[in-house]
């Protein structure tokens, strides 16, 4: 059925994605290139940056200042996001669409003016710069994701099967848990993903709201100052495109696995739906 | 009577949403309304130092509009983002295209192909590009060791031209994705009937596809112009003195500047400009879409 492509449009094809990956092949090269400064030609192979790294005693402080932000960033921005998708799908209420414009609203606002005016209200009530400062101003970048991820999910939810519950004496409580959440689960799991994955990189509103705990991107911010760093941020960036290739691959393979589970299933539906014709 | 009856049954049975949703939307309302809100309030304000005028003026505006640096900035911010989008959007389409049309049972593999080299830090990214392009960088000493130049080039790096090139690269996913869904949910068949009633290639694309992709074109763009023009990080690393945007001043004025009110007012300026645009896009997105009906 594929036809084959022009071959005009098969070379731009090629071209493009070689500059996709044109800053990222750098990485490994200069990460085990044992040179102090990042330029052409490389010298020999070394790991010494990456042992550096180990020793960067405040790069594991960032990590951990990142990674506290990013889960509890992804956790309430999740839960915000399923009482609102909920809300939504199921529920008719007076200010629908003004409250729904106003959550979905950081998605079309520039990062920069979030982390202003989120800044200028803690200057103005003379609150210090925390890590709740920056997990609040991630939670609300990152839940009009989860709203659209959940939406979805519920919209592709079948109703029929939570009144069943419902009519077969669950309580309201039991059918959320024993039916509504099995049901939105795979959505659950993305929108936890996508807003750890955001969190974990965002810069602009960390760095405006980050106090005397800088998150990760805000410590290599500050290290790409420093000439003499530059290799062991290169090992650390590295590091972190590997990472990220292993998570993106597990989830891959979650996300398949418990699609041949429900595809398997739509299968037999659509068997006995046959059937019945 | 019945009026405020009605409107008791409206609250009444608004009831169960509002308990759902408020959490999210007291959030919203404490840390973004709120906020912008007292952003507005504060651009009309002044301050000395730590010292907060609370006297109502338009001072700061008449200092955005008069001053020809600020002037400069923002023009240069919306010009970057402009031609930022443009350029994106236009390389994306065939890519996306080509997925979508030629891609056959490799779809999925493909689009993983193109998000792989985004897996890794934004910042990073934006450095690597003063990799490539700099004094001693991957092009200047690749066009030495050829012997085609014999001095380094030094205008690749440090202007606005460097920023284009590391946002179009930063928001190629941001394009893609979009293309191809609205690419995606052409039916085929439409393009097999135009064929079939003697349409030229050339012909059944312009009438046929480019139109149906259109949603997706412009939602492409919003996705990448929106956070283009406020950006910090590229103008910093790659754009020198030359490719300094709106975003730098802003902050300059939270920092070093200590003018909290006169940021807040560059802010409020740039945010105007931003709604105004996408609402534009918006506005022609809605033109086309009632055209296609």
């Amino acid at each position: 059925m594929t036809k084959r492509a022009p071959l005009s449009l098969l070379i731009f094809v090629i071209v493009y994605l070689l500059f996709l990956y044109a800053p990222v092949v750098l990485l490994p090269l200069f990460a085990f290139n044992d040179s102090a400064i990042i330029a052409f030609p490389l010298d020999g192979f070394t790991m010494k940056w990456f042992w550096a790294l180990g020793e960067e005693e405040s790069l594991f402080r960032a990590l951990k200042n990142s990674l506290i932000i990013a889960v509890s960033a992804s956790l309430l921005s999740t839960c915000f996001g399923l009482l609102t998708a909920r809300a939504l799908a199921r529920h008719q209420f007076l200010g629908k669409q003004a409250i729904f414009g106003l959550i979905m609203a950081p998605l079309f606002l520039p990062e920069i003016i979030i982390g202003v005016s989120i800044l200028i209200v803690l200057m103005q009530l003379g609150l210090n710069l925390s890590i709740w400062t920056v997990i609040a101003g991630h939670v609300l970048i990152v839940t009009p994701f989860s709203v659209s991820i959940l939406t979805t999910s519920f919209s592709n939810m079948d109703r029929s099967l939570e009144e069943a519950s419902l009519d077969l004496g669950e309580t309201n409580f039991g059918t959320f848990r024993r039916v509504i959440l099995p049901l939105v689960a795979p959505g659950l799991i993305s929108s936890l993903l996508i807003g750890f994955t955001i969190s974990l990189d965002e810069f602009v509103i960390a760095f405006f709201l980050t106090g005397t705990d800088p998150t990760l991107p805000v410590y290599i911010w500050s290290m790409l100052r420093f000439p003499s760093k530059l290799p062991t941020v290169m090992a650390l960036g590295f590091v972190l495109l590997v990472m990220s290739l292993i998570l993106l691959s597990l989830f891959e393979y979650f996300r398949r696995r418990s699609e041949k589970l429900t595809g398997g299933y739509g299968k037999t539906q659509h068997h006995i739906a046959q059937e019945g014709e | 009577m019945s009026a405020v009856g009605t409107l008791r049954s409206k609250i009444k049975s608004s009831v169960p949403g509002w308990r759902l949703i408020g959490g999210p939307f007291l959030f919203g309302f404490l840390l973004l309304l709120t906020p912008l809100l007292l952003m507005i309030l504060l651009s009309f304000w002044t301050q000395n130092y730590l010292k907060l005028d609370r006297t109502f003026t338009i001072n700061n505006y008449v200092e955005v509009f008069s001053h020809p640096v600020y002037f400069t900035l923002i023009k240069r911010s919306l010009n970057i983002s402009l031609l930022v989008t443009l350029t994106t959007v236009l390389l994306a389409f065939p890519v996306a295209y080509y997925i979508s049309f030629y891609g056959g049972k490799r779809k999925a593999f493909l689009l993983f192909l193109i998000t792989i080299p985004f897996w890794t830090s934004y910042l990073l990214r934006i450095f690597l590009w003063k990799i490539i392009l700099g004094y001693n960088g991957v092009i200047n000493s690749g066009l030495m060791s050829l012997n085609i130049i014999e001095e380094p080039l030094s205008f690749i790096l440090y202007n606005s031209n460097a920023v284009v090139l590391a946002l179009a690269h930063a928001y190629a996913p941001f394009a893609i994705l979009p293309i191809f869904v609205s690419l995606e949910k052409i039916d085929r068949s439409l393009l097999e009937a135009g064929r079939d009633l003697g349409d030229s290639a050339l012909r059944s694309f312009f009438h046929i596809t480019l139109p149906l992709a259109m949603p997706g074109l412009i939602a492409a763009a919003l996705i990448i112009f929106i956070p283009t023009i406020g950006d910090y990080v590229t103008p910093r690393l790659v754009g020198g003195t030359d490719g300094l945007m709106i975003a730098n001043m802003i902050q300059v004025q939270f920092s070093k500047a200590n003018n909290a009110p006169l940021g807040t007012a560059l802010a409020i300026v740039s945010l105007s400009i931003v709604v105004f645009i996408s609402l534009l896009f918006i506005l022609i997105n809605r033109r086309y879409l009632r055209r296609q009906v």
